[in-house]
């Protein structure tokens, strides 16, 4: 098997491995394939797609500008009178070695009605979005962008800075300009600093492939409430960093626990900024 | 060694064809200076009808060996390097130093891997070939064709600079130097000191816009060291052969106002998303490429503000 390891312990290695069988490693086909169909077999279990444009959106840069950072918004789209709630939306990236990029599970009483995250684009390729809702099904929304340019690579900018950050986190939390101060919706982002090293890259002299070492669970809380969980793979970006809205319940502390495919678990708790930012 | 096999492979062209075909094979060269020369590469992306032929490109010839300085975008443009080398001289080439991993500067590698060549380059460029070198064959590969891809050939030096490197062609010192993560995080510098000719690779671009592919404070910082090196020209890794330290003005100005423009974005609030059409636009006019690299840059800059 062409990943080692780390894989293994992850919550969908078998996934993973089954997808990579999928997608060739490291290049991926340019002759537009449409992946799609197996995708859904391999990460939903062949459950039906309903069409998603009224419950999600997905917004990307047409182009992957730099390939290592291409920044992807979801929004959820429910009006408040929806009796359903979004229970969990994942995040796929039709055309990369991995291409589950991310699942995010969303807090029973977080409200996550927004979330930004930065992905590696290694080709022409469809992005999915699925949103699972309450009523037990699946919403589909999708978008296509196209690679990068020039000499712009999915990996590390600065290899030794990323090992240097190993692990940092920083929270920061944002003034939402557009609502009054009675709203309490808020914006918060999570960075951590780490390479997410996507082991698909094999060293020409050993002729091995580097492990793969990446976030692959992230926790927040605010007090003891959960807002967002994160199952993570190799197209996020490295310094995985998520930014998102959601709504406070008035609690005093942000809390983050994030793993990784090393076993190393980094955590860190923040006061809330309550001044009506 | 070379010698001989050019004279033949010209032999066999003079047969099968004419002499100005001949000619074509060779890359045009400008000697800048005693001993030094360099090709200037079109200001464009690499395409197949460029062979990738975008970077500047070049070589020293001292007393006793020549060293060459970066490949070209194609093992198509390295050959035609190799042959202007040849029809000036017949001395030893006994280094290729590449300025750093990227696709314009060092595919044209395997055109000099025959054996006796030494390849000279930054410390982490090993590493940067392994994470990059893969995905940049199959990008191009869809963006130049197979015919000019497919006999690109991944590199690695073996002759590493930690952080300084002398190395003599006879008579003929040349100074390499190892910079921290810049334009990217295996740059090289290389100072003739004889005729203060510094061949800076992508540290210093004219008109076409600067690339960020490593660190902006890095960037800065290497811009201001740059400026004190003892060289009365500088090869840019893209534009024109220019005075020194003179032509860093205009990248310098370029490197500040996306810097601060992403501190104010990254200061209020913005997504990373808002980088890419906001900062540094006052830039747009002064720069040819400008669209095709300062979302990146601008995105690039901004992932790395954000941890200050």
């Amino acid at each position: 098997m062409l990943v080692g390891h780390p894989l293994r312990q992850f919550g969908i290695a078998g996934l993973l491995s089954g997808l990579i069988a999928v997608c060739p490693v490291p290049a991926a086909s340019t002759d537009g394939d449409d992946l799609w169909p197996g995708l859904v077999q391999d990460i939903f279990g062949n459950r039906s797609m309903n069409d998603g444009s009224d419950v999600i959106t997905i917004e990307m840069p047409s182009r992957a500008e730099d390939a290592a950072i291409v920044p992807v918004t979801l929004r959820t789209k429910l009006a408040p009178t929806d009796s359903r709630r979004v229970l969990t939306i994942t995040l796929v990236v039709d055309q990369n070695p991995a291409p589950m990029a991310a699942k995010f599970e969303i807090g029973p009483d977080a409200h996550v009605s927004e979330i930004s995250t930065r992905v590696r684009v290694n080709n022409y390729t469809d992005v999915h979005a699925v949103a699972e809702l309450s009523d037990g099904k699946l919403y589909m929304t999708k978008t296509f962008v196209k690679a990068s340019g020039g000499c712009s690579a999915p990996a590390a900018k600065n290899a030794d800075e990323a090992k240097n950050r190993l692990g940092q986190m920083k929270l920061r939390q944002f003034a939402r300009s557009d609502q009054g101060s009675a709203d309490r919706s808020r914006d918060a982002q999570i960075m951590i600093g780490h390479p997410n090293n996507s082991g698909l890259q094999m060293d020409q002299v050993t002729q091995l492939y580097i492990p793969a070492f990446f976030i692959n669970e992230l926790r927040l809380w605010q007090d003891d409430s959960p807002v967002l969980t994160m199952e993570g793979g190799i197209s996020i970006s490295e310094d995985p960093n998520i930014r998102f809205t959601y709504v406070s319940n008035g609690a005093k502390h942000f809390r983050a626990v994030a793993k990784d495919t090393a076993g190393h678990v980094f955590q860190n708790e923040w006061k809330i900024d309550n001044s009506g930012i | 060694m070379y010698h001989r096999f050019w004279m033949l492979a010209a032999l066999a062209l003079l047969c099968a064809s004419t002499f100005s075909h001949a000619q074509q094979q060779e890359l045009a060269v400008q000697e800048i200076a005693p001993g030094v020369f360099v090709h200037e590469g079109v200001t464009a992306l690499m395409t197949r009808e460029n062979s990738g032929g975008i970077a500047n490109i070049g070589f020293i010839v001292g007393d006793s060996a020549v060293a060459v300085i970066d490949t070209g975008g194609s093992v198509h443009e390295g050959r035609q390097l190799l042959a202007a080398i040849r029809s000036r001289t017949d001395k030893l080439i006994r280094y290729v130093i590449n300025t750093h991993v990227h696709p314009d500067h060092l595919f044209g590698n395997a055109a000099f891997a025959v054996g006796g060549i030494t390849f000279v380059g930054h410390k982490n460029l090993p590493r940067a070939l392994v994470t990059h070198g893969q995905f940049y064959i199959d990008a191009f590969r869809r963006i130049m064709g197979e015919q000019l891809i497919d006999e690109v050939r991944l590199i690695p030096p073996t002759l590493l600079v930690e952080e300084t490197l002398r190395l003599d062609l006879g008579a003929r010192p040349l100074s390499l130097r190892a910079w921290p993560a810049a334009h990217s995080d295996n740059d090289l510098t290389i100072l003739d000191e004889q005729t203060g000719t510094l061949f800076a690779g992508d540290l210093v671009f004219l008109t076409h816009v600067p690339v960020l592919d490593g660190n902006l404070r890095g960037f800065l910082s290497a811009i201001d060291k740059l400026s004190a090196l003892p060289a009365k020209r500088v090869v840019p890794g893209h534009g024109v052969v220019s005075e020194w330290p003179a032509a860093l003005a205009d990248e310098r100005r370029y490197f500040e106002t996306l810097a601060s423009d992403v501190r104010g974005l990254v200061a209020r609030g913005e997504p990373i998303s808002a980088a890419a059409s906001k900062a540094a636009a006052s830039e747009r006019s002064r720069w040819a490429l400008f669209d095709d690299y300062n979302a990146r840059n601008a995105t690039a800059a901004f992932s790395q503000i954000e941890w200050e």
